[in-house]
């Protein structure tokens, strides 16, 4: 007969009402909201699946979810590359280390509104240098008129955002590297390029894997950036789905759309980010052992 | 397959930050012939690697020449020496399956297809590894890389010479002796040159015709496993080579005998004085001291030999084929190898087989050529 210590159960308590005020009971405020009808006043009606039909069945939430979807892949096409470039030409050892990463440090310790305060000013074209310069250049250059250009200059604030935190992991996985593999490769003849793709290259693998992740989920949940530089706009040329889910939650206090909506964004990048792990777990397993799976 | 020559070689890590420190060799001279197997053997630190990198090109030295068969390589960048070097850590190339990793240099230097089949082939079977030809190496165990990694010197049918730096650290204990007979197989076979960097003195003495004894960036003794056992140059070479190492105590010379406090031990030969110019004895400059290894002391009852020099047991250590006999010789600890069966006496006396005792003057074997002067 076993003896069974239900006093236990108390060891667990403070990890369930951390988890519990945390994530369980903020989402589930979201799926009330999301299932019923609001006029003020505590008033509360079922309303079912309405919001989740009006939110899947509205252009605005595709429209919003592909330029999301657009942004997300122009950032990782150049940021990802980007990165491993400047990880690679990165010196290995002395002071220039020490520089080197602060320098990449720097605009990941920069708070991201006051990012998009920098980007907004620098690309004014009656004082910012960006703009000022592209102006004087002859270019027809305004962010906030021309949604090429306000494209342009949200994607260009994010790479210069957030580039040095691939560079910073990929370089974590390149100083990971024995220098015996370089020495072999050196004595084996092996090229530059035989060097990056056999050793350097599936030694990064793994950070590269966090890196793409990281850098999917934070450009699919972009929010802060673009709404202090360009709110959006012009019209909703910027308008991505987590501005577009604020205007909605906040701006127009439709709560029932925007929790029906936000937990549809939610799911999405749930989905996305397993996809994308699974792909690149999947390549990794049959040239290595994957997670769990040691040999 | 080629002779190497080190022409006073000397490297200081200085002016460049390194993993090795700043170890530094002292003016190297030596040669190795062609096909020979060569081991390179000294504790930690002592500069091994630094040399075998030279002799590989991964590391220029600051001074000196390297010649192979005797043209001047010493600004030849690693890739055009010839050298295959197989490093502590096995070095696979993860993404590929063990063939591919074989044909990595042949395709690096653009070697005809049909030759790299069928050379890859060759080494494959020779080394045992044929039927993981189409397994990727990543998964492999670590002695498996590691022939993985020496496969990929041995394909190289222009290699000059093989260079191991450790090979085996990494290998379980009953995979080493296996890996270790493959080597000497290979070396058999093909007659490369091949030289071997290691801290641990069976792989030394097993695997090479020669052995070279470094010690802080300098060459204390050449000589063959047996030349290193019983005379060695130097005392580091007498603890450091045979287990336990060779005892070494303070002495003084007395014509035919040495003098350890009261006790006299009678010598081979006769240290001649007129080497030593001075007075009380005549030219003893320097330290003495004398080497006697363990193997050669014998243990007697007292009582039966007066001339044998008295001593206290402090333990005995019991490994089977043979007991280990600690002794104290006045203040002096002096270990004795006694056989499997023979008694050792309970008031033990230790006699010094003449033959054996070795004179040291400032570390170095008195009465050598290799002794400064």
């Amino acid at each position: 007969m076993k003896n069974w210590n239900n006093k236990a159960w108390l060891l667990v308590l403070p990890m369930l009402a951390l988890v519990a005020f945390s994530a369980v009971i903020p989402l589930m405020t979201v799926v009330n909201y999301s299932v019923q009808d609001s006029f003020g006043n505590n008033e509360f009606f079922w309303v079912g699946t309405e919001w989740f039909e009006e939110v899947l069945h509205s252009e605005r939430f595709y429209n919003a979810l592909l330029r999301n979807l657009l942004f997300s892949s122009i950032v990782l096409a150049i940021e990802i590359p980007l990165g491993v470039a400047i990880a690679l030409c990165m010196p290995r050892r002395g002071v220039a280390v020490s520089v080197c990463l602060v320098l990449m440090a720097l605009p990941l310790l920069i708070p991201w509104n006051v990012v998009g305060t920098i980007w907004q000013i620098f690309g004014r074209v009656d004082i910012g240098l960006l703009g000022h310069g592209l102006t004087s250049l002859g270019l027809d250059y305004n962010y906030t008129q021309d949604p090429l250009d306000a494209w342009i200059t949200v994607i260009l604030m994010d790479i210069w955002h957030w580039t040095s935190l691939v560079v910073l992991l990929c370089y974590s996985g390149l100083v990971a590297i024995p220098e015996a593999y370089y020495q072999a490769a050196h004595i084996d003849g092996a090229s530059r390029w035989a060097v990056f793709r056999n050793i350097q290259l599936p030694r990064m693998k793994r950070v590269l894997l966090i890196a793409i992740l990281l850098r999917f989920m934070d450009s699919f949940m972009i929010y802060t950036e673009p709404f202090v530089l360009t709110g959006g706009g012009p019209g909703n040329s910027t308008t991505f789905l987590s501005i577009d889910l604020v205007q909605m939650a906040v701006g127009q206090f439709d709560l029932g759309p925007a929790a029906a909506m936000s937990l549809v964004y939610f799911l999405i990048i749930l989905l996305l980010s397993w996809v994308f792990y699974t792909v690149m777990t999947k390549s990794d397993a049959d040239a290595a052992p994957g997670l769990g799976e040691r040999s | 397959m080629a002779s190497i020559v080190l022409d006073g070689i000397a490297h200081s890590y200085a002016d460049e930050q390194s993993q090795d420190g700043n170890t530094a060799l002292k003016s190297i001279h030596h040669e190795w012939e062609d096909g020979g197997a060569y081991a390179l053997l000294g504790p930690s630190g002592c500069g091994k690697t630094t040399l075998l990198n030279i002799i590989s090109g991964l590391l220029t030295p600051s001074r000196g020449r390297v010649l192979f068969n005797q043209q001047d390589v010493t600004s030849l960048p690693a890739e055009q020496r010839n050298i295959a070097q197989v490093f502590q850590f096995p070095v696979v190339y993860d993404t590929m399956t063990v063939a591919e990793n074989l044909m990595f240099p042949l395709r690096m230097r653009k070697l005809a297809k049909v030759d790299r089949d069928a050379r890859v082939k060759e080494v494959l079977s020779m080394l045992g590894l044929a039927d993981l030809a189409d397994r990727k190496a990543r998964r492999l165990s670590p002695d498996i890389k590691q022939k993985i990694s020496l496969g990929r010197g041995l394909v190289r049918t222009d290699a000059n010479a093989i260079l191991f730096d450790e090979p085996l650290t990494v290998i379980d204990p009953e995979l080493k002796w296996q890996l270790r007979a493959q080597l000497k197989k290979v070396h058999q076979q093909f007659s490369h040159t091949m030289i071997y960097v290691t801290h641990d003195q069976t792989e030394a003495l097993t695997f090479a015709d020669k052995v070279m004894v470094m010690l802080e960036g300098e060459v204390l003794q050449i000589g063959t496993p047996e030349e290193l056992f019983n005379s060695p140059a130097h005392t580091f070479v007498g603890n450091f080579i045979g287990s336990p190492g060779m005892n070494i105590l303070p002495c003084e010379l007395n014509g035919p005998f040495a003098s350890i406090g009261a006790h006299r031990i009678p010598l081979a030969q006769v240290y001649p004085a007129t080497t030593y110019p001075g007075t009380t004895h005549p030219g003893a400059r320097g330290r003495l001291e004398l080497g006697i290894r363990p193997e050669y002391i014998d243990l007697v009852a007292r009582e039966e030999n007066s001339n044998a020099l008295p001593a206290t047991i402090k333990s005995i250590e019991d490994l089977g084929r043979f007991k280990i006999v600690q002794l104290m010789l006045d203040h002096h600890s002096i270990q004795v190898l006694v056989p499997e069966g023979a008694p050792v006496p309970s008031s033990p006396a230790m006699v010094f087989r003449p033959e054996h005792v070795k004179i040291y003057r400032d570390s170095v074997l008195y009465g050598s050529k290799t002794g400064p002067d």
